[in-house]
This record gives structure tokens, C-alpha cells and sequence, in this order.
């Protein structure tokens, strides 16, 4: 059993996934890490959230709460010039349709080839599918961000996933707060470092075997 | 506005919250409306509890709409996305009914969900879905390739009654939303033989602008009114200010 490792922050991580984020794309921010990217989006990126609302502002401050106003994770959250309101049905023709640009989620076991388990933690008799299968079947792409490790300290980035699955070869990219990775039809791709982090400690905690990219740097934020 | 003298003679406003939930029977397959904190009828849930009922179906988004069901020993199977809370760390009342093997559990994903509900609604017996191909959902269904994409089979959902929460509800059952309230509401009301809406506010037909209705009348039997939300209702130790109507 390892520590977590340094790197970055929970904050941090939600910063660096926002910057994967432009003007105009249709986003959702899955349950748990995912929805606090809300606070660091770029103007100009439309939310999504599968309990019918899209368009919606950061999360809300103790004194602004709804709670007729909230997040698929029970969240309040605050109003936004352009918001609108809508049914289930419509929210996750909006997921299964492919109309979501992008869709942020959270990971328990993320596989090489991009497989994502992320609805049943180890030992755990039933677990949360939520909208999770429906983003990781619809969104166009997916980014997911946790911690490099879980708490037992193994790595969450493995050759292949022992917890079941949310779907087969989905995942995009992997932020966590030790660097940023691609899934490549070769393997994944290590595109950046978190400051003050080497290689050698990313490749430490991770399963497979990482490539390193040509282009690796130091994130930029 | 639209009354010239011909009231309709439909009403379908109940007076009490007892009284809406008074025929439901033992056995029944009933949906309850609601994602998260908002959009779920807790007067409705709360006085169906009271009823103690036995072997009940439930479907709904997760626990918090029918915590209360599990405590009258009411529930013999859920249909659901979420068999706990979205946070793991939260207590999750539905393991030990599931453990001990009172209560069988089906997780399936929302979309999936909310489509099996529309279809009953639709006069749909049953669709392909590509969701959930490869993972545990598609366990003992029938698969097929179709437009080069993996399905499974997925059945429509009929059920014998729903609980709805909408904001306005007229004497003809039309219902109007309030933001995130209106999530799962619309559809569970389709796919019910009985649909019965829990509002903050009953007006006569004709009170409201038609262009606002989300839910027609055709889909609700009984509106009645709620109160405020229940005083204990909070989110993660911070109490919610009560609902404006």
C-alpha cells in the first residue's frame, strides 16, 4: 500500500480538466470530483445534468440554495443567463442521442484500452450505475479525473478493470493529480506532468506500462 | 380565461393526501417521481408508508424517495440506478433489506430506465438500446446488432401507480414544474394506470396559461395539494431553505 502520492489538489484536478473545456460545447459533470469542475468552467461552456437542466451556474453558496434547483448528486446549484429546464426523457436523449460534447466522470478502475469501472467499489454488494452507462455509451468524448490512487493506495489506472464495468473502451483521457493521459490505440500516453512530479513516480503508481509522449511537459493551467 | 360558461365537470382534485394514496393495494408496481432533493411527492411517500403496506414494486431515481417504505417493511423489490446514495459514504437503508433477501434490487441505467417507463406509456412492448453493452445490464438479454451498433432488448415498464410532484396541478389534471423538479415526473406519469399528483398549489381548469402545461390532464387521475416540505429535509447537515411557490 502506497500514500497518495503529491501533485495536485482535488481543486487543482477540476482546474485542469475546465482547460480541456471551450466556448460552445455541451458538457456534463458526473457525480462526486466531477461536479465541482462547475466552479472553474470557461464562460461560454453550456452544463448539462441528467435530471433535466442545462445552461446552469457554479454550485450554490449555503445562502443561495434551491432545492428545487439541484445537480444530478443532489447538489444545489444557481441559475444562468439561458438556462432551461426539461424532462428525463429528454436529458438522456441528450446523453444516448450524441449530443454532449463532452462528458467529465469519476473512476474507480480506468483500463489501458480505455474500459471505465466506475459504479461498484470493491466488496460493495450493489453500487450506483446512475446516468454514468449513458454518458459513457453517448458522450463524444470522455475525460475522467480522480486520484492517481484509491484509498487503499492501489493504482485506479490498471491493465484490466476487476470491478465491473460502466462500458468498454470509452475513456479519452485521464486526469489525476499527478499528470495527464491519453488512451491511444497503442496504450496510454503520458501528454503531461503535475509540477514537481517525474515520470518515474506517475509510471510508480499506474499498472500498465505508460508511453511517454513526444510533446510531454509540465501542465499548464 | 378559457371558461365560456361550460365548466368542465371533470375534478379531479382529492382533499387530503390520505385520501389519495387510500386504494393502493399490497403488491402494487408504483413509480415515485423525484432526482435528488427535488421533484419527490414526501407527503404522498409518507402517508402510503403509514398504510404498511406488503410487497410493494418500487421504482425510482435512489433511496431518497422511498426511504420511508423501507422502514414500514413495505418493499419487496426496487427498480432503480442508484441502490444507494450517490455519496458511498452515506448510509445506504437498502442494504440490509437486500442482504437479508427481503428485497430484491434491479440496477439499470437511467436512460434506460426513464425509456422502459416512456415505452409503457407509448403503447411500446419493447426497444433495443445500445447502453450497457458489455457490462452486467446486459446479463440474460437478448442482443442484436442493429446499425452497426450492439443492443440489448429492454422491456417497457408499466406501472399500476404513480406519485408525481409537480407545482401547479388544475381540477382537469394538467400539472406545470417547477426547475429540477421536474426530472422523472412527466414520464412516470405516462407509464401509470394511476397517476397521482402531489402539488404546492390547486386552481380550477382554465387557470393556467395552456403553453405552461409540460403534463396533460390525460396522464394524472388525482391532484392534491402538499404542504410545506418536510422541516426535517436537508442536504449534507445543511437544513434548505423551504420551497417558494
Amino acid at each position: 500500500m502506497s500514500r497518495q502520492p503529491a501533485g495536485l489538489s482535488k481543486d487543482l484536478i477540476c482546474l485542469r480538466a475546465a482547460k480541456e473545456l471551450t466556448p460552445g460545447m455541451y458538457v456534463n459533470l458526473g457525480i462526486g470530483l466531477p461536479t465541482q469542475v462547475a466552479n472553474f468552467v470557461p464562460r461560454g461552456v453550456i452544463l448539462h445534468s441528467q435530471n433535466g437542466v442545462l445552461g446552469f451556474g457554479p454550485i450554490a453558496a449555503e445562502e443561495e440554495m434551491d432545492w428545487e434547483l439541484v445537480n444530478a448528486g443532489a447538489q444545489p446549484i444557481t441559475l444562468s443567463p439561458g438556462i432551461s429546464f426539461f424532462n428525463s426523457v429528454d436529458a438522456f436523449a441528450m446523453m444516448r442521442g450524441r449530443h454532449l460534447d463532452v462528458a467529465i466522470l469519476g473512476a474507480y478502475q480506468v483500463s489501458e484500452k480505455g474500459d471505465l469501472a466506475n459504479w461498484r467499489m470493491e466488496g460493495e454488494p450493489l453500487g450506483a450505475i446512475g446516468g454514468s452507462m449513458d454518458l459513457a455509451y453517448g458522450a463524444k468524448r470522455i475525460i475522467v479525473i480522480c486520484e492517481h490512487i484509491n484509498k487503499a493506495g492501489r493504482p485506479r489506472i490498471v491493465k484490466k478493470c476487476s470491478l465491473p464495468l460502466t462500458g468498454k473502451r470509452v475513456v479519452n483521457t485521464i486526469i489525476t493529480n499527478l499528470g495527464v493521459m491519453e488512451i491511444t490505440r497503442k496504450g496510454i500516453e503520458l501528454r503531461a506532468l503535475a509540477p514537481g512530479v517525474t515520470t518515474a513516480e506517475v509510471q510508480k503508481h499506474t499498472g500498465p506500462k505508460l508511453m511517454l509522449s513526444d510533446d510531454l511537459k509540465e501542465m499548464e493551467f | 380565461m378559457l371558461d365560456k360558461g361550460n365548466s368542465p365537470l371533470v375534478n379531479k382534485l382529492v382533499s387530503s393526501i390520505s385520501e389519495a394514496v387510500a386504494d393502493i393495494p399490497d403488491g402494487a408496481a408504483i413509480g415515485i417521481g423525484g432526482f435528488g432533493a427535488a421533484g419527490t411527492p414526501y407527503r404522498l411517500v409518507l402517508a402510503l408508508a403509514e398504510r404498511k403496506l406488503k410487497r410493494l414494486t418500487v421504482v425510482a431515481t435512489s433511496p431518497r424517495q422511498f426511504e420511508a417504505l423501507l422502514q414500514s417493511r413495505s418493499v419487496s423489490r426496487v427498480i432503480t440506478p442508484f441502490a444507494r446514495y450517490a455519496d458511498p459514504s452515506a448510509p445506504n437503508p437498502l442494504l440490509e433489506p437486500y442482504l437479508k433477501g427481503e428485497v430484491k434490487v434491479e440496477i439499470l441505467p437511467i436512460g434506460t430506465l426513464v425509456e422502459k417507463l416512456r415505452a409503457a406509456g407509448a403503447g411500446i412492448p419493447a426497444f433495443y438500446c445500445p447502453v450497457g453493452v458489455g457490462t452486467l445490464v446486459e446479463k440474460d438479454k437478448e442482443k442484436r446488432r442493429l446499425g452497426g451498433t450492439n443492443c440489448v432488448l429492454e422491456h417497457a415498464l408499466p406501472l399500476d401507480f404513480a406519485l408525481v410532484k409537480a407545482q401547479k396541478g388544475d381540477s382537469m389534471g394538467n400539472l406545470t414544474y417547477r426547475m429540477t423538479s421536474r426530472c422523472h415526473n412527466p414520464v412516470m406519469a405516462m407509464a401509470a394506470k394511476i397517476t397521482v399528483a402531489e402539488v404546492d398549489e390547486t386552481i380550477e381548469a382554465g387557470q393556467l396559461d395552456p403553453e405552461t402545461i409540460v403534463t396533460p390532464g390525460i396522464f394524472v387521475h388525482r391532484v392534491v395539494k402538499g404542504e410545506k416540505p418536510p422541516a426535517n429535509w436537508i442536504y449534507r447537515g445543511v437544513k434548505l431553505k423551504e420551497q417558494k411557490t
